[in-house]
């Protein structure tokens, strides 16, 4: 750009700037934040009261009845239950795997290095899809049990990635020092790599950990007839599905109010479910955006 | 570095030593490839089922070689026609209104200086990243709903005489779709852009002040460049993924009442494989949908690399 072409600069166009600034991120703050204190206050309204409309921010007619219900609902107890097991065993096992094959990939010397890698990019934009991936699960007799939650999505490609990435960043004579100690490869991943590692693990085990925390997919296709396997989630989308079917129908979308599940219900279990994950995420801020800049800066 | 004339010894011989040395290592590679090849390769055999009349009890091997006939149903069918444009439509007003507003997010927030004020609004900017599908969908319905802030807000200022029910309408449908795209993911979508505006050279923003530019000009002639590759790159990354983009969404919020707009490849996949158990056709509509995803990806590449140094492979 020829710089001559600037002219002397205006105060009063970067006063219009920052009113626009301003105007714009308040404006995303309030879009962002109110859907999500709005349920919130209506998970603690009355339950008839909530249906007259006009509550905000904060609740009308304060209840505790809304929560009362829900943690009276033996299948949410469940569902809670098997959310917290899979999101705890599957971001141990899958850190684990995705971490150590990471490691070997990232070893300069190992002789099938470039091969390995290429095998498991190809997952990425190549797969089965749906249907065939069903019926492997359901021969392998993984449908219907809670492994299915954990097994199949133990190694990630992307997951993988990022952590190579930043493996290769560790210089290579740490290594070559603790190899000339006698150390073995296991040992170098556990005593020597991974104790550097701890960012992009923190970051790899919140993106896994959100993952099976957020999922009801693999409930609903592969688990709908097993209740004891229900998720969190799935119990929130069952409620959800049919209020959507209520809205739907004909003589409904001529005078829109009724639900099946009050409003006051539904923006209670949306709050129990989304509560940890709100609790959590801004303590672990600072390893997501570096763990996610080394992700982008490689692809 | 005084390590530097190792690297130079590339290319490690394959020697019994050598292969001794790296037992572990070939013992994760043997363990983590068997894996792969059952979870991610082998059902790419389950393709066939396309061709074939596939039943359970016959298997894959001895079901009724069909050819074409499931991908002629499909294209004979309106409805799996009008599924393609769906996934198409939504896929690309997806992509284009988040990318937008994720450039325009980061740049926007590059402006604010007080770490006070930008800190907060980016924290807050995450959350919805973290929300299930399930969730902002249950949050979208809250607001969305006749007794909703919207409808609220619209009858206040008297743009309309009438709650409206959005759900009901498919005129409303692609919108809300791009809006929880938009709402979800721009906040996450900007970390990178925000880290490329980082790594913009500031005596760049220092020469272009002393010459006189005011802020919009900066952002045209120095920040709008330098994230450049970062947006053409990504892309890249993400055009392939155009008819990915349309599953969890518009299988929460769809409806009896919106279907012919709502309807993606996904959920046909789901409504004919799964719960008709018709798995050839569903095999072959999944099939349809990673093969135009594949050549896009291909093509995009190839444009990429003629205009612009960037590309993907």
């Amino acid at each position: 750009m020829n710089q001559k072409e600037y002219r002397v600069s205006k105060p009063i166009s970067d006063v219009i700037f920052e009113i626009v600034v301003v105007i714009f991120l308040t404006t995303f703050v309030i879009v962002t934040l109110y859907p999500v204190i709005n349920t919130v206050a209506l998970s603690f309204n009355d339950g008839i009261d909530a249906v007259r409309g006009g509550i905000y921010l904060w609740p009308r007619k304060l209840s505790m009845k809304n929560y009362k219900t829900v943690f009276a609902m033996q299948n949410i107890w469940v569902g809670a239950k098997v959310t917290v097991a899979r999101t705890v065993l599957a971001t141990l096992t899958s850190l684990f795997a995705n971490a150590l094959l990471a490691f070997v990939v990232s070893r300069k010397r190992f002789l099938f290095k470039s091969q390995l890698s290429l095998f498991w990019v190809i997952t990425m934009y190549v797969n089965g899809g749906m249907i065939p991936v069903f019926l492997l699960y359901k021969n392998l007799g993984l449908t219907g049990t809670f492994h299915v939650y954990w097994i199949p999505g133990m190694i990630s490609a992307f997951n993988m990635l990022v952590m190579r990435t930043y493996m290769e960043g560790i210089p290579e004579s740490l290594e070559e020092s603790a190899q000339l100690d006698g150390a073995g490869y296991f040992t170098i991943f556990k005593d020597i790599i991974s104790p550097l590692c701890k960012p992009v693990y923190a970051t790899i085990a919140l993106f896994i950990a959100v993952w099976q925390w957020n999922s009801w997919f693999d409930a609903m296709l592969y688990n709908r007839m097993k209740t004891e396997y229900t998720t969190l989630q799935y119990e929130l989308m069952k409620l959800l599905s049919s209020v959507m079917q209520q809205s739907g129908s004909a003589e409904n979308a001529k005078n829109g109010a009724a639900t099946i599940t009050p409003i006051t219900i539904r923006s209670a279990v949306t709050v129990a479910t989304m509560l940890p994950i709100i609790c959590l995420y801004p303590f672990l801020q600072r390893y997501f955006v570096t763990g996610l800049t080394i992700g982008g800066v490689k692809e | 570095m005084a390590r530097n004339e190792k690297k130079e010894k590339k290319g490690t011989q394959i020697t019994l030593k050598e292969i001794k040395r790296q037992w572990f290592l070939m013992l994760v590679a043997a363990v983590v490839v068997i894996y792969g090849i059952i979870f991610y390769y082998w059902p790419l055999t389950g393709w066939i089922m396309a061709f074939e009349q596939y039943k359970p009890k016959t298997g894959l091997l001895h079901s009724k070689f069909i050819g074409l006939d499931k991908f002629r149903f499909l294209f004979e069918d309106d409805v799996f026609v009008k599924t393609i444009r769906n996934t198409f439509a939504m896929g690309v007003i997806n992509l284009v209104s988040t990318t937008i507003m994720a450039v325009l997010f980061a740049i926007i927030l590059n402006e604010v200086r007080r770490a006070w004020v930008k800190k907060p609004i980016q924290t807050i900017s995450y959350l919805p990243h973290f929300l299930s599908w399930i969730v902002v969908t249950s949050i979208l319905h809250v607001s969305l709903s006749p007794t909703g802030i919207i409808n609220d807000l619209l009858l206040r200022f008297g743009f309309i005489k009438q709650a409206i029910n959005f759900f009901a309408f498919p005129k409303y449908f692609w919108p809300i779709v791009a809006f929880a795209n938009c709402w979800k993911e721009t906040g996450w979508n900007a970390i990178i852009y925000l880290a490329a505006i980082t790594a913009i050279d500031p005596a760049l923003y220092e020469a272009a002040s002393i010459d006189g530019a005011d802020r919009l000009q900066k952002i045209r002639y120095i920040t709008f460049p330098g994230i450049k590759p970062t947006f053409l790159i990504l892309l890249l990354m993400n055009v392939g993924n155009v008819l990915n983009a349309g599953f969890e969404v518009q299988y929460l919020l769809g409806n009896g009442l919106v279907q012919s707009v709502s309807q993606t490849i996904d959920i046909y996949v789901l409504k004919w494989g799964i719960s008709q158990n018709d798995f050839s056709l569903g095999t072959a509509a999944g099939l349809f949908k990673s093969a135009v995803s594949i050549a896009i990806i291909v093509i995009a590449n190839s444009i990429a690399k003629r205009y612009s140094e960037q590309r993907l492979f």
